[in-house]
């Protein structure tokens, strides 16, 4: 039995090290390396790091820029997650009701989520140009003048939200879905026996039972929010007036524009900080509004 | 027949051993961006011409877009990968100078002599000579002749200053509401030329601080936004809609617009009306910008002497030089008279004799290991200023503060 035992532990072993050797290569590794450099002042080009302590840090935590960057993501954080998780709960709801052909329907909203990031954004950069873009054209046909929604500081934000929902609508739409068909039938049986409305029904039954799913958008929304890159590169570059510059845009502008690898990776320190942080904020604060069956 | 294969094998071995040592080939290996969308055979032509007259040499090439150069030629230095020998531009010349990148070339024996002066002085430092530059362009005035005939304004002379410049602008601007007269853009990299032609700068003669905020530079400020703002001559980016400078001009509806030489080959294929140059109207004094690639040597190369021949040679022979004029890739450095004349042949612009009367007014940009931040702090006050947000003057103090204290 104990040979048995053994014999079962080594295959596990043998198993698992493919696994665990990539993690601690290309995982591990270079995120010690990436703490150790935070501390440097490497510029890539110039032979080998020296060791600065925390200026890098101090650096960063003192500039106005980050600042700006810290309030650009909060402004975008406020405006797409409560815009990304009604939409999707409501087109979620209206999969999850019998509206005719509500399949091909499913089929076109996820098409964004399989389009690339850099394709997606080049399109909407010329959808949104101030004077020639679609959009506006658009507008100017109901009587509104559209604004320069990507050289105008007050709506370069807005437009990379607008972009971002239109990509992330599908996905999250369909995994509430896939919450929402989760929920036991007997419960709405139960509430329409008791004399429940649609809105009751809603309230009591629906929104609770989806909350874990709910969580889970939040969650990743949220982390998601703090790494938004690809469109802020292709349309708007951090820019106008630094607008749109936010925390990875500024590691990559970094590391790999001004080569201060060490400021940029005591950026992406910090990243992961302010993430790790939030995600353990929203781990607690979930027992106060999520319900699991 | 053991015997008989023992002899053959022996006189086989005796006639390898008497047979002269083959001298020994080496490879070179070459990474570029310039060559990329256009120049990829007139390079390959190059280097043929090279590989001929050096048969022991082969040059590897390697070419990477721009957009991608930099981050990869870090990466590869980095990770000791280096290339032999690449090509660097000026803006980032000075970093991998001073960070011990490259190397200070031997140039001893190499024919440099025919390399123009300001080329050459351009990849020194001190008096050591650590690129050999390949090429260089310069910014002239290109116009839209068929639009300054209808606004019945004289041609641009070489004489002209920015008042002359403004009136032609404002009589095409009259010509309708989407035509437009003049763009010269409101960023850093035409920041520190315009100031130079109002006899500012960015920084003081020895680049010890930084001189953002001097009388002249707001002054130069304000007459770049007032073009935009007040007389209208040059579109609000509004107006432009995502359009760029290059397009607006080809679309008929710009009148001049102040821009590279490397602008030449697509105007000549795209405009459909006649265009010529002119060398740029200054302020008080004329400025142009200068813009040049070299060819470096990487420190960590194990075949320095043979990547600086190779250097030397697309640097400096005529050969080259020729090659390049002929196939109207930037001004070549090695000025022949032959090359010349092979530039000029290449017509539109007729007048290209601007492009070296421009050559005496040449700026550069400071020379610091991190103008490119520096650039991009600066645009954000410039954009400020555009927006009328900040008044000039206040956009260029709060730049002098931020600029001084970080850098």
């Amino acid at each position: 039995m104990k040979t048995m035992e053994k014999k079962v532990r080594f295959y596990i072993i043998l198993f698992l090290l493919p696994s665990v050797l990539g993690f601690i290569v290309f995982s591990l590794l270079p995120m010690l390396s990436a703490l150790f450099l935070s501390f440097t002042d490497w510029d890539v080009i110039g032979g080998s790091p020296n060791l600065i302590g925390l200026k890098n840090y101090i650096d960063i935590l003192k500039s106005e820029e980050f600042l700006r960057v810290i309030f650009n993501t909060m402004k975008f954080i406020s405006l797409y997650i409560p815009g990304i998780i009604t939409l999707s709960l409501g087109v979620a709801l209206m999969f999850n009701s019998n509206v005719k052909h509500v399949a091909v329907f499913r089929v076109l909203l996820f098409i964004p989520v399989l389009t690339s990031w850099i394709a997606g954004s080049l399109i909407w950069r010329s959808v949104l140009s101030g004077q020639y873009g679609m959009l506006n054209n658009l507008l100017a046909i109901i009587g509104i003048q559209g604004p320069a929604w990507l050289t105008d500081p007050k709506w370069a934000m807005i437009s990379i939200v607008i972009v971002s929902i239109w990509k992330d609508l599908g996905f999250f739409s369909l995994i509430i879905f896939g919450g929402l068909r989760g929920i036991d039938r007997t419960l709405y049986e139960a509430a329409e026996i008791d004399g429940a409305n649609g809105f009751q029904i809603l309230k009591k039954i629906t929104i609770p039972l989806v909350t874990p799913t709910l969580f889970f958008v939040l969650v990743t929304t949220m982390i998601s929010s703090f790494q938004l890159f690809s469109q802020i590169m292709v349309m708007t570059a951090g820019g106008p007036m630094g607008a749109t510059q936010v925390m990875v845009e500024r590691i990559y502008t970094y590391g790999f524009r001004y080569f201060e690898m060490g400021y940029a990776t005591a950026l992406s320190i910090l990243l992961l900080i302010v993430i790790v942080t939030i995600t353990l904020i929203q781990l607690i604060l979930q027992k106060k509004w999520v319900y699991y069956e | 027949m053991i015997k008989k294969m023992m002899i053959v094998l022996a006189v086989t071995v005796m006639l390898a051993a008497c047979t002269p040592a083959k001298a020994k080939e080496v490879t070179v290996k070459f990474l570029n961006y310039s060559s990329i969308n256009g120049q990829e055979a007139t390079l390959a032509a190059m280097i043929d011409v090279f590989e001929t007259a050096n048969p022991l040499i082969k040059i590897e090439v390697e070419t990477i877009g721009y957009a991608d150069y930099f981050t990869q030629l870090a990466t590869r230095v980095a990770g000791g990968q280096a290339p032999d020998v690449f090509e660097l531009n000026i803006e980032n010349f000075r970093a991998y100078a001073d960070k011990g990148a490259i190397v200070e070339l031997n140039v001893a024996g190499l024919d440099i002599t025919k390399i123009h002066p300001t080329a050459l002085k351009a990849f020194q430092i001190g008096s050591k000579q650590y690129g050999l530059p390949t090429k260089f362009s310069n910014v002239v005035l290109i116009y839209n002749k068929d639009l300054f005939d209808q606004a019945k304004v004289a041609y641009p002379t070489a004489n002209w200053t920015w008042t002359e410049e403004l009136a032609a602008a404002e009589k095409i601007r009259a010509l309708g509401t989407d035509i437009f007269g003049v763009i010269r853009p409101i960023q850093t990299w035409e920041f520190y030329k315009t100031v130079a032609q109002n006899g500012g700068s960015m920084m003081n003669a020895d680049q010890s601080a930084f001189t953002l905020n001097s009388a002249a530079n707001i002054e130069a400020l304000e007459m770049m936004i007032a073009r935009v703002k007040v007389t209208n001559v040059t579109p609000t980016t509004q107006q432009l809609g995502g359009m760029g400078d290059w397009d607006l001009f080809k679309s008929g509806r710009l009148g001049m617009l102040v821009t590279g030489i490397w602008a030449f080959s697509d105007f000549a294929t795209n405009c459909k009306f006649n265009w010529d140059i002119a060398v740029e109207p200054g302020i008080k004094q004329h400025a142009t910008h200068f813009f040049s690639e070299a060819l470096v040597v990487s420190k960590t190369s194990k075949v320095q002497a043979a990547a600086t021949k190779f250097a030397a040679f697309v640097s400096g022979s005529p050969e080259a030089a020729m090659l390049r004029a002929n196939a109207n890739w930037d001004l070549p450095v090695a000025l022949t008279d032959a090359v010349v004349n092979a530039f000029k042949a290449v017509t539109p612009p007729s007048n290209k004799q601007a492009v070296f009367d421009s050559l005496q007014y040449l700026v550069m940009p400071p020379s610091l290991e991190k103008f490119s931040a520096v650039a991009d702090d600066l645009q954000i006050y410039l954009s400020k200023a555009l927006a009328g947000e900040l008044t000039a003057k206040e956009a260029l103090d709060q730049a002098q503060v931020l600029i001084s204290g970080k850098y």
